[in-house]
C-alpha cells in the first residue's frame, strides 16, 4: 500500500508536466495577450511589461522557468525579498539555509497580489464552501437513495427521486436567487450575500471560529451548490443498492435467517458504496477548487471567478494556477478514492 | 414409520416478466421424512430451484408469487406464518446451500463474520463464543488451519473449500432438513465427490434430511434414498432410488439416464441425448409438457396433462403412454 501510494505521487508529476505543458501551449494559442486592451497601450509600455513578466522569451524558455520555479525546490543563504517576482507557497528555514517552493508567479491583472495570494487568500473559502456542500451532498443524497432503493415503486421511491430529478434539473443559478431572495432579502433569516471566515486561516484552510456567525453564511450557497450533488448521489446509491441486493450473497443472508435491518446494513451498504466512493472523489475536486456561479450569486470571494476571468484577461500565471491546483485535487482526490476502495474491498490490493 | 418433517402440497410459482407471466412451479408436491433424503432431478429451468427457494420464501417479489398451495413444517405452513416466523426458521431449522461458491459469500466480510451469523441469530451466541464454534465446524468440514482462517476473506479460499464453509454455515445451527441447490455443479469432479461424501458423512452423524437439487443422476445414485423428476414446473416421476434407476417409466427419465454413462451394464451402449430444451411456460400447459420432446408422445400426450398417479408402490408418474409398447397406458 505505501509504495503503491508513493507510486501514485511520483505518477502526479507527471500529470502536472502534461497538464502544465497542453494548458501552457493552448493558453499561448488564443489571440490576444494579457495587455491587450480595446484602446491599445503605447507599444513602449507593452515591450515594457512583456520584459518585466519575460514574455519576450522564446516559449519553451518561459515553458521551463515557470516549471523551475513552481516544482523544484530554492534553497539560498540569503533571507528572501518577498517581492511580487519572489512568492513563494513553502517558505521554510532550516539552519540557516532558506527553503522555498512552489513560485507561482505574479497575476498579470491585479498587479498587487501572486498566485499565491490568491490560494492564501480565496482558495479556502472555496474550499471550506466546497467541503460543506460535499457534505450536504451525502447527508442529503445516500440516505434518500437508500429509502428510495428500499421502498423501491413505492411513494417514498417517487418522492425521493422527484426530489433527485429536481436537484439535478435545478441549477445552482435558478436555485441561488429563489434562496436569497426567500431568506435573504424577505424572511431575513440569513445573510444574502458575503461569507463568514476570513484570513488567517487555521491550519491555512480552516475558518478560525466555527459559529454561527460563519455557519449562517454558509448555510444557503451550501445547501445551493451540494444539492445538485446530492441527486447525482441520490440516484447512484439507489441503483447500486437495487443491484447489490439482487446479488447471491444477499440470498445467502436471507437464508441464514438474517433480520432484513442487518441484510441491508452488514451486507448490502458496504458493497453498494464501492461505485458512491467513486464518484465523489472528482466531486470534490470540483467543489472544493472554487465554483464559480455559486460563489459569484452569493458573493463568495472565493477561487471560482478566477478560472473564468484568468482566461478572458489572459491572465497567464492564474490561468496555470488555477488549472495545476485542479489537476493536483482531482489525482488526490482520486488517490483517497483508491485507499478507501481497499477499505471497502479486501479483494482490492495495491501491491 | 418415521415422521414427515415436510409436506408440499400443490406449489406454485409465478414470475411476472415484461413478456407476460411465466408459470415456473405448477402444482408440485412432495414429502420429506425423517432422517430421509430427496433427490430432485431435472435439466436447468425445470423449477427445481425455485420450488425450494418457493419453501423458504426466498423468491425475490416482485417479480416472483407464490400463487397456491402449502408447506407443512411441523405442522406449521411456512407459506402463510409471518415473516419473522419464516426467518426463524431459515438457518435455523432448514438452511440451504447454494450452487455457486464464489457469488454466494459476500466478498466484503470475512469468513469468521459470514459463518458465525447463523449462530449469533439462532443460538444466541455472543460473537467470540459463535467464533470459537466456527473454528470448530470449519475443522469438521476440512478446513485445514481453521482458527488462522476465520479472518480471511472469500477471495482468500478456492472453490472447494468455499462450498465446504458454505455447508459449515448451514449445519452450524444442527438444522433438521438441509436444502442443497446443486452445491457441487460450479466444483470439478474431484472436489464434487469430496463434497458429496462430507454432506454423507454430516447427514449420518446429524442425521438430518436433506433434499438434494441437481442435474447430475449419477450424483444422486448413491446418495438419495428417493428421486423426484422435475420437468416444466412439475413432478413427472417420483420413486425410490433404486426403483427409479432400474424401472425408469416417464419418457424424460428414460431419456436423463440413456444420457448417463453406466458402469454396471455388461455391453457398450451409445449415450443418447433428449433434443430440444425445456421450455418457458407462459401459459399453464393444458397438454403434457414433454410432449414437444418425447419420442412415445401420442395423439393424447398433446390434448391433455398427466397428473402424477401411483404406477407401482411408493412409484409415482405422470404419463399417458407406456414406454414399453408404446401404446397408450
Amino acid at each position: 500500500m505505501g509504495r503503491y501510494i508513493i507510486r501514485r505521487i511520483l505518477y502526479l508529476i507527471v500529470v502536472i508536466l502534461v497538464v502544465s505543458m497542453i494548458t501552457f501551449g493552448l493558453m499561448h494559442a488564443i489571440p490576444g495577450g494579457p495587455f491587450s486592451r480595446e484602446k491599445a497601450l503605447p507599444e513602449e509600455t507593452i515591450k515594457m511589461l512583456e520584459e518585466r513578466y519575460h514574455l519576450d522569451d522564446p516559449l519553451w524558455k518561459q515553458y521551463v522557468d515557470y516549471i523551475y520555479n513552481v516544482l523544484i525546490p530554492h534553497f539560498s543563504t540569503t533571507a528572501p525579498t518577498n517581492s511580487l517576482q519572489d512568492d513563494f507557497l513553502v517558505n521554510a528555514k532550516i539552519g540557516n539555509v532558506w527553503f522555498r517552493w512552489m513560485n507561482f508567479g505574479p497575476s498579470f491583472k491585479s498587479r498587487s497580489r501572486t498566485v499565491n495570494d490568491i490560494f492564501r487568500d480565496n482558495l479556502p473559502i472555496s474550499a471550506q464552501l466546497g467541503t460543506m456542500a460535499l457534505i450536504v451532498a451525502l447527508v442529503i443524497g445516500m440516505p434518500l437513495g437508500i429509502l428510495a432503493a428500499l421502498k423501491q415503486n413505492t411513494p417514498w421511491d417517487y418522492l425521493g427521486m422527484g426530489v433527485a430529478i429536481l436537484g439535478v434539473s435545478v441549477p445552482v443559478i435558478v436555485l441561488g436567487p429563489i434562496f436569497v431572495w426567500i431568506f435573504g432579502v424577505e424572511l431575513k433569516w440569513l445573510p444574502p450575500t458575503g461569507w463568514g471566515a476570513s484570513p488567517p486561516y487555521l491550519l491555512g484552510f480552516l475558518p478560525s471560529e466555527l459559529g454561527w456567525e460563519f455557519f449562517r453564511y454558509a448555510i444557503m450557497p451550501s445547501i445551493a451548490l451540494g444539492l445538485g450533488s446530492s441527486a447525482i448521489i441520490a440516484r447512484l446509491t439507489r441503483a447500486t443498492l437495487l443491484q447489490t441486493v439482487r446479488e447471491d450473497y444477499i440470498r445467502t443472508a436471507r437464508a441464514k435467517g438474517l433480520q432484513e435491518r442487518l441484510i441491508i446494513t452488514r451486507h448490502a451498504l458496504k458493497n453498494s458504496l464501492i461505485p458512491v466512493v467513486t464518484i465523489i472523489g472528482p466531486m470534490f475536486a470540483a467543489l472544493v477548487t472554487g465554483t464559480f456561479v455559486t460563489e459569484l450569486i452569493f458573493g463568495i470571494p472565493g477561487m471560482g471567478k478566477y478560472f473564468v476571468t484568468s482566461i478572458t484577461n489572459r491572465d497567464y500565471p492564474v490561468i496555470m494556477g488555477t488549472i495545476l491546483l485542479y489537476a493536483v485535487f482531482l489525482v488526490i482526490a482520486n488517490l483517497f478514492v483508491d485507499i478507501i476502495y481497499a477499505y471497502l474491498d479486501p479483494r482490492i490490493r495495491y501491491d | 414409520m418415521p415422521e414427515v418433517l415436510l409436506d408440499v402440497q400443490d406449489l406454485e410459482t409465478q414470475f411476472r416478466t415484461s413478456d407476460g407471466i411465466v408459470y415456473a412451479v405448477n402444482g408440485v408436491s412432495f414429502h420429506l421424512q425423517e432422517g430421509e433424503t430427496l433427490g430432485i432431478v431435472g435439466e436447468s429451468g425445470c423449477g427445481k430451484s425455485v420450488t425450494m427457494l418457493s419453501l423458504l420464501r426466498l423468491i425475490p417479489s416482485p417479480p416472483g408469487k407464490i400463487a397456491n398451495g402449502k408447506a407443512l413444517f411441523l405442522g406449521q405452513d411456512l407459506l402463510t406464518i409471518s415473516d419473522e416466523a419464516v426467518r426463524q426458521i431459515r438457518g435455523g431449522q432448514i438452511s440451504m446451500i447454494f450452487q455457486d461458491p464464489m457469488t454466494s459469500f459476500n466478498p466484503v466480510l470475512t469468513i469468521g463474520r459470514q459463518v458465525s451469523e447463523p449462530l449469533e441469530i439462532h443460538l444466541g451466541m455472543s460473537h467470540k463464543e459463535a467464533l470459537n464454534r466456527v473454528v470448530e465446524l470449519l475443522d469438521l468440514v476440512g478446513i485445514p488451519n481453521a482458527q488462522d482462517r476465520i479472518n480471511d476473506y472469500p477471495h482468500q479460499f478456492s472453490g472447494g473449500m468455499r462450498q465446504r464453509v458454505m455447508i459449515a454455515m448451514a449445519l452450524s445451527c444442527n438444522p433438521q432438513i438441509l436444502i442443497a441447490d446443486e452445491p457441487t455443479t460450479a466444483l470439478d469432479v474431484t472436489i464434487q465427490a469430496q463434497i458429496v461424501e462430507l454432506v454423507k458423512r454430516l447427514r449420518d452423524e446429524v442425521g438430518m434430511s436433506v433434499i438434494w437439487i441437481t442435474h447430475d443422476l449419477g450424483i444422486i445414485a448413491g446418495l438419495a434414498d428417493r428421486v423426484a423428476v422435475m420437468y416444466g414446473g412439475y413432478i413427472i416421476e417420483e420413486a425410490p432410488v433404486k426403483e427409479l434407476y432400474s424401472h425408469p417409466q416417464h419418457p424424460y427419465t428414460i431419456g436423463l439416464l440413456g444420457s448417463l454413462p453406466r458402469l454396471d451394464r455388461k455391453q457398450h451402449h451409445r449415450l443418447t441425448s433428449i433434443d430440444g430444451l425445456p421450455p418457458v411456460l407462459y401459459e399453464k400447459p393444458h397438454y403434457c409438457p414433454f410432449a414437444p420432446r418425447c419420442k412415445f408422445a401420442v395423439e393424447k400426450c398433446r390434448k391433455e396433462n398427466p397428473s402424477l398417479e401411483k404406477y407401482d408402490t411408493s412409484h409415482y408418474l405422470a404419463c399417458w403412454v407406456d414406454t414399453e409398447t408404446g401404446s397408450e397406458r
